[in-house]
């Protein structure tokens, strides 16, 4: 069996590489990508957890997780077309209309 | 608990009406169902059951939280008849805010590190789309997409910690983490304290508070006038809900180590959002770092660990909640009348109306925690409760920072009882609601112990 050293590891990669995505990418489909890599990075970690413990909860908190990062997806997209219609662009860079 | 279901079988009511084409009867039912979730929260008072295995505790705090709530956002609703009636989407937009009032309350109730997540993604995913509810507006697209980037970003944190706590504590319960943290204190593993650091960011971001709070002034400008409102008072109280219940009662037993990251975000939320305040040209935007800062205060009563820093908590809440919907009301009805929301737009409100202007000043007064009102007994009981604690650099902090809190809130004061007036009167306003909610401020300024007595066991 695997050590979960080597899984937490691993997520915490793909974790680090989701957040620094999201830091510096400027397409915004890339910055959702990011995200959902940020959170199939929990995902990871917590089956892991589930089956090293012996105890489902960890796999059931996954299916919640993904359930809801579609939900989260489907309106982001929405709000990526509405704003895409008005600037033709993905580009995030044009979110600066509003700045203190 | 029967709140919570009144509340999710509104929401799906609301969805209905469009199909069942009886729009007409949504206002009156909206109203009726949100009285009738605060009597049977009232109802349930002094009897605290769990429900689900657990999922959901309701005790005598959350049923507090979930009166108040409800309360926000019954004069909420009342507010923001604009914002629904005459409009397309008015179903939709009710069962949103629906839906992110039953978020809300999920947060302040929860037992389960599952049931915090479903709660504040039942809010936020209702909160994207409000915030962005004016289509043709590229600032409200903005404001959305923000929103929506910054709140599934604080999202993935939250769900890591919840994910590294979990595998320290072998459990998302948070009586149960309570124990097994308390029982193994010294031998948890490292990754359960980065955990409880993610977990703060992820709650962090939620609340507002400064590192992370810079994307609230602009979610907070760019929504419609009405979704503003919402965010900066039910969904705070919510997010606080939630936050004081994670840090306040599952992990007390480590909080030495976490009091002074929580010292360090105290200091820089009241010195940012103050200083930064005194810069902005916009009431709406003076308004959403007021909200910041007083993010601050209310983190400054929690550094008691106590229980009876959840009474403080409550009666800041209630006072910060009912300042800020009569402010949001008059700066909404300015705006419908001058089209802006700058400071300008004030002038000489007082000779226009004086009503809204009065109104505008008790309000402003009781946020910048001027006596006899309820803002500054809110202020008083959190620095007592801090210097209880000998939290004295912070109170000192506090002081100074209320003082520069002052002087933006008497720049809308100010420009009210200017000579030179501009633009029309404003006429869209609920003449009731600001009243009540003037007799509250006053009311809890007079009697405030009847408010805090309320969470002291």
């Amino acid at each position: 069996m695997i050590p979960i050293d080597y899984y937490l590891w691993l997520s915490a990669v793909l974790f680090t590489i989701g957040v620094l995505g999201v830091l510096y990418r400027r397409n915004a489909i890339i910055v959702f990508m990011c995200i959902e890599l940020m959170l199939n990075a929990v995902n990871l970690v917590m089956v892991a957890f589930s089956n090293y413990m012996n105890d489902a909860a960890g796999q059931v908190f996954v299916f919640f997780i993904m359930a809801v990062a579609a939900a989260e997806v489907a309106v982001g997209l929405a709000i990526l077309i509405m704003m895409y219609r008005i600037t033709k662009t993905t580009d995030i860079n044009i979110l600066n209309r509003l700045k203190w | 608990m029967n709140a919570l279901l009144v509340i999710c079988g509104l929401g799906f009511v609301s969805l209905l009406a469009e199909i069942a084409n009886f729009k007409k009867l949504l206002t009156a039912l909206v109203v009726l169902a949100l009285v009738a979730a605060i009597v049977l929260g009232i109802l349930d008072w002094g009897t605290p059951r769990a429900y689900y295995h657990d999922m959901v505790v309701f005790d005598n705090f959350s049923l507090a939280f979930t009166a108040l709530l409800c309360t926000i956002t019954l004069a909420w609703y009342v507010m923001a008849r604009s914002y629904f009636e005459h409009q397309s989407h008015q179903s939709d937009r009710s069962a949103l805010m629906i839906f992110a009032l039953a978020g809300g309350i999920i947060m302040v109730s929860f037992n389960n590190m599952a049931m915090l997540f479903l709660g504040i993604e039942i809010l936020s995913i209702s909160l994207y789309v409000l915030a962005g509810s004016n289509k043709s507006s590229l600032f409200s697209n903005e404001a959305a997409f923000k929103y929506f980037l910054m709140g599934s970003f604080a999202t993935g944190f939250l769900l890591m910690g919840i994910a590294l706590v979990y595998g320290a504590t072998g459990s998302f319960d948070i009586t149960k983490i309570y124990v097994f943290v308390h029982d193994h204190g010294d031998t948890m593993p490292r990754f359960f304290h980065a955990g409880l650091v993610m977990i703060l960011i992820g709650l962090t971001f939620k609340i507002s508070a400064v590192p992370f709070h810079f994307w609230a002034p602009d979610v907070y400008e760019g929504s419609p006038t009405p979704v503003t409102a919402f965010m900066s008072t039910m969904v705070k109280t919510a997010a606080l809900g939630a936050f004081v219940k994670v840090f306040q009662t599952c992990f007390t037993p480590v909080q030495p180590a976490f009091l002074i990251i929580v010292q360090a975000i105290i200091v820089l939320t009241l010195v940012v959002a103050n200083v930064t305040a005194v810069y902005q040209v916009s009431v709406k935007r003076i308004l959403a770092y007021s909200s910041i800062g007083h993010v601050g205060y209310i983190l400054l009563a929690l550094m008691a660990s106590d229980g009876s820093a959840l009474g403080v908590l409550f009666y800041y809440m209630v006072a910060y909640s009912a300042a800020s919907i009569a402010a949001f009301t008059v700066l909404q009805a300015v705006e419908l009348s001058s089209g802006s929301t700058g400071v300008d737009s004030f002038n000489g409100l007082y000779y226009k109306n004086p009503f809204l202007a009065v109104v505008m000043t008790i309000a402003m007064l009781s946020l910048a925690g001027i006596p006899p009102l309820a803002g500054f007994f809110g202020k008083y009981l959190v620095f007592a409760k801090a210097l209880e604690h000998h939290y004295v650099v912070l109170v000192i902090l506090g002081v100074v920072t209320s003082l520069i809190g002052i002087y933006y809130y008497f720049k809308v004061i100010v420009a009210m009882y200017k000579k030179e007036t501009s633009g029309t009167t404003p006429t869209q306003y609920s003449r009731v609601l600001l009243v009540v909610l003037t007799l509250v401020i006053l009311a809890l300024g007079l009697f405030p112990d009847r408010v805090i007595g309320l969470l002291i066991p």
